[in-house]
Parts: C-alpha cells; sequence; structure tokens
C-alpha cells in the first residue's frame, strides 16, 4: 500500500477547533490525513505533545490557537508562540525538517482558512515524505 | 549479617562521580565498613573482568554505573552487572541521561576520529593512524580495543532500578542516596533518588521565596555579559537558568556563585522529556517571541546534558 501521511492537528477549543466544525458545516473539504486533537488552548500544548506524537508515528504536526487578543485565556497563545518558535529552532538545529511542525492562528470563523491549510500543510508533509524518526515502540 | 555486596563500574565518563563519592570524606569510612566492595573498576579497586563475570547471577546486592555506554566494553559490562546485581543504580548524569558527552551523536564517529587524531593543531600524525579495534603486535600478540557506539544512557541498554543525577552528583547528596541505601529506605524501583524539588525551590535568588513577585526576562543574556546582580533572579535578569526544571539536591551551588543552572542534576519528577520541557520553561519564562532570536544556541544549551535521553535523538540513535 502507498504510504499516506499521518497528520496531526492540535486545536484549541476556542478558535481553531471550532474553525474545523465551520470549515464542516460549509461543506469545504480537506485531506482525510487530519486527525485533530481538542486542548483547551494552544498554551496547554508542551512540545513534548509534539515529540510524543512524531515519536509515536506521526508525519506532521500542526498546532492551531487563537489570533492575538481573541485568546479566551487572554496571553495562552502567545506562550504558545514563544515555546513554539524555541522548539523549532532547536529541532531545526538537530536536523529535523522544520516544516513539520507548524503553528497557525484560526479562528472559530475561518472555516475556509481552517481547509486551506489542511490542504496545504498535507500537500508539504507529502513532499517531506515520512517521518524519519518513526518506528519501533 | 554479612555485609552487603557494592560494585561501581566508570562507563564512558570522567570519573568525576567517583570523586564525588570519595568527597563523601568521614562518611566514606563508615559506608567503606558498611560495605564489602567487590568491583570498582577502573578507578578504586583492582578488580578484573574476569573475576566480576565469574560471580554468581544476583550476588551483589547494589551496583552503581557512572558515565554513558559509549562503546562494546561499556556495553558487555553493562549487562554483566546487570545480572551480578540486585539493584542497579545509574550514577550521574551521563549514565541516567546521557551527559555532557552524550553531545558526542550530534557527530559522526569518522568526524569525531577525524578531530581527535588527525586535524587538530597539535595533532602530528602524518600517516593518519587512527585506533584500530585489533591488531597483531610483533607478529603473535593479538591486542583489541571496543569498537565505539552512539552515545547512550544506561536505561536504553538494560533495565535500571534507581537514578540518581547531577554531574557530579553533590557529595550530601551522595551521603543521603548511600544511607536510603544501606538502611533499605528506598522509593519504588525506577524512580529517581531526589528529594523532587527544584533548583529554585532552593535557591537563594529565587523572588517568589522573598515573598516577591516573579517577573518576565526582558533581555537574554549569556554568563559572558557582564555579573549578574547579588541576589536577583538569574532568569528575570535574561541569564538562560535551567533551575525550574531541574533537580535542586545540589543545593543550588551554581547559581549561588552567579552561575546560571545548567540542568546537570535530572529532570525534576514528571517530566519524562528533560530538554523539551526545559523549552518549556524557558520560552514561558521570556516576555516576548523576539527574544528567542537572541538564544544562539538552544541545543547546546537545553541538550547539554540529556541529549541521548531526549527527542528526537532518542528515536533517531536508539
Amino acid at each position: 500500500m502507498a504510504w499516506e501521511p499521518r497528520l496531526i492537528v492540535i486545536a484549541c477549543h476556542w478558535c481553531t477547533y471550532a474553525g474545523a466544525d465551520l470549515a464542516g458545516s460549509l461543506r469545504y473539504s480537506y485531506p482525510p490525513t487530519v486527525h485533530i486533537v481538542r486542548v483547551p488552548c494552544s498554551g496547554r500544548v508542551e512540545p513534548e505533545f509534539i515529540a510524543e506524537a512524531l515519536m509515536r508515528g506521526a508525519d506532521g504536526v500542526f498546532v492551531g490557537g487563537c489570533h492575538f487578543g481573541d485568546c479566551h485565556y487572554k496571553e495562552g497563545n502567545y506562550k504558545a508562540i514563544r515555546r513554539f518558535k524555541l522548539l523549532k529552532k532547536a529541532l531545526t538545529d538537530l536536523g529535523v525538517e522544520p516544516d513539520r511542525v507548524q503553528l497557525e492562528w484560526i479562528s472559530g470563523s475561518e472555516g475556509k482558512k481552517f481547509a486551506e491549510a489542511m490542504t496545504a500543510f498535507d500537500a508539504r508533509i507529502r513532499e517531506l515524505g515520512p517521518n524519519p524518526m518513526k518506528g519501533g515502540a | 549479617m554479612s555485609k552487603p555486596k557494592l560494585a561501581y563500574y566508570l562507563a564512558g565518563g570522567c570519573g568525576g562521580c567517583d570523586i564525588a563519592v570519595v568527597d563523601l570524606s568521614e562518611t566514606l569510612i563508615d559506608v567503606a565498613l558498611a560495605v564489602d566492595i567487590v568491583f570498582w573498576a577502573p578507578t578504586v579497586a583492582d578488580a578484573k573482568y574476569k573475576d566480576l563475570e565469574a560471580m554468581p547471577d544476583g550476588s551483589i546486592d547494589v551496583g552503581l554505573i557512572s558515565g554513558n555506554v559509549r562503546n562494546s566494553e561499556h556495553e558487555h559490562i553493562a549487562h554483566v552487572l546487570r545480572n551480578k546485581c540486585k539493584v542497579l543504580i545509574a550514577f550521574g548524569i551521563c549514565a541516567t541521561n546521557g551527559g555532557i558527552k552524550g553531545l558526542v551523536n550530534l557527530h559522526t564517529t569518522e568526524e569525531l576520529l577525524d578531530k581527535a587524531y588527525i586535524n587538530t593543531f597539535s595533532t602530528d600524525n602524518p600517516n593518519k593512524d587512527l585506533p584500530q579495534t585489533s591488531m597483531v603486535l610483533d607478529g603473535k600478540y593479538e591486542l583489541t580495543l571496543p569498537s565505539l557506539m552512539y552515545a547512550r544512557p544506561l536505561d536504553q541498554v538494560v533495565k535500571v532500578d534507581y537514578y540518581i543525577g547531577g554531574c557530579p552528583p553533590h557529595y550530601e547528596h551522595v551521603k543521603k542516596a548511600f544511607t536510603a541505601l544501606l538502611s533499605g529506605q528506598l522509593p519504588p524501583p525506577g524512580s529517581w533518588i531526589t528529594m523532587g524539588k527544584a533548583v529554585c525551590e532552593v535557591c537563594g535568588r529565587n523572588p517568589v521565596l522573598q515573598g516577591k513577585p516573579k517577573k518576565f526576562a526582558t533581555t537574554v543574556k549569556r554568563t559572558i555579559d557582564g555579573a549578574p546582580t547579588e541576589d536577583g533572579c538569574l532568569l528575570e535578569e535574561g541569564y538562560l537558568c535551567l533551575g525550574p526544571v531541574t533537580q535542586g539536591d545540589c543545593g543550588s551551588k551554581c547559581p549561588a556563585a552567579n552561575v546560571p543552572c545548567r540542568g546537570c542534576g535530572g529532570p525534576i519528577p514528571g517530566v519524562k522529556d528533560y530538554s523539551l520541557r526545559a523549552i518549556s520553561a524557558i520560552a514561558s519564562m521570556l516576555d516576548n517571541e523576539e527574544l528567542i532570536e537572541q538564544i544562539p544556541d538552544p541545543v547546546h544549551l537545553f541538550y547539554r546534558y540529556t541529549l541521548p535521553s531526549s527527542f528526537p535523538y532518542k528515536r533517531l540513535k536508539s
């Protein structure tokens, strides 16, 4: 069987998850390789979560949160971007393709943006190929 | 009752952990009298591998291994000690997480040999000779050397019962650990022998302990950018101190001497991947995301002692 990417999308409950919901209601299509995990806030996403997903066989991890100023918990997304930027910098230096992990702000009204972001992410991961960290227990 | 038997092996380490044991000074005499040291190689006792291999399985009560597993000899002795010892302890950060020498995993063996034996200014090696795993001397004596491997913490090779962090472990902590061992007051197998508090909780610079609010860091500084204040939090001043995620069994000695914590103590309880949690903790302490760009080398900062046990090297190299 041909390789199909497995993408984990960690979506914040208040914005990106609502955006995904809207994408469904509006009948926008996006790739079936996407698996959404809902979290209360993008500020809840520890770098360990992203690493765990990649170690257990995800080919890409996408974190979605609210736009600046929209965070339901006021500053969760500011925390998320600081952690994410530092993680990405370290992973890039360690030889992990930087595009395997992405962060984007998608609000509850941006169903179209969600579908487009997922399509673009899927295409990019297909270019990168399977995750080399995959395999084993 | 016969004395408990103790074995100690220094694998891919520098011997600093051995010195930490010797630093027990008077307490060491009590410890040495209370236990029967059956094997301590290659530093303290004159012990041979064949004598260790001849001992019955499970005949040694406690085995300590310091240093990471870096070559075939380390791997072999680690397996032997696991079979001979009832309790096996990874002693010091190299054995628990790979240590500073675990950073070799950033390079290939060829690169490292080239640097060590050929391309250094002070090296005189016109024939470009490299160490070989075996050779025959005078046509009859076969000499061998262990073969190099990627650095691994001990628990990626054999099952480990307890972990003790530190580079090296502070002697007060070693004292507590030995006391716990001799009295049998040990935590459940698989855990770290630690008081369970972070460096910050025992740090005299911690503003929270002084009843002051904690502030974000508005700059990023390196230790070469001048000395910190007398008693201010190093993180607030912009020195990237890993105290929040590191075990404080050392008693916060480095911050007391104006040096930010580098994380040799090992992860505080509940942390699965030290380096990633350190990234998370430090990023959360910064005032804005532009400061991230000012951190010149996150790998050598956050992975300094834990590269082989952290993502992604845990997966790539194991």
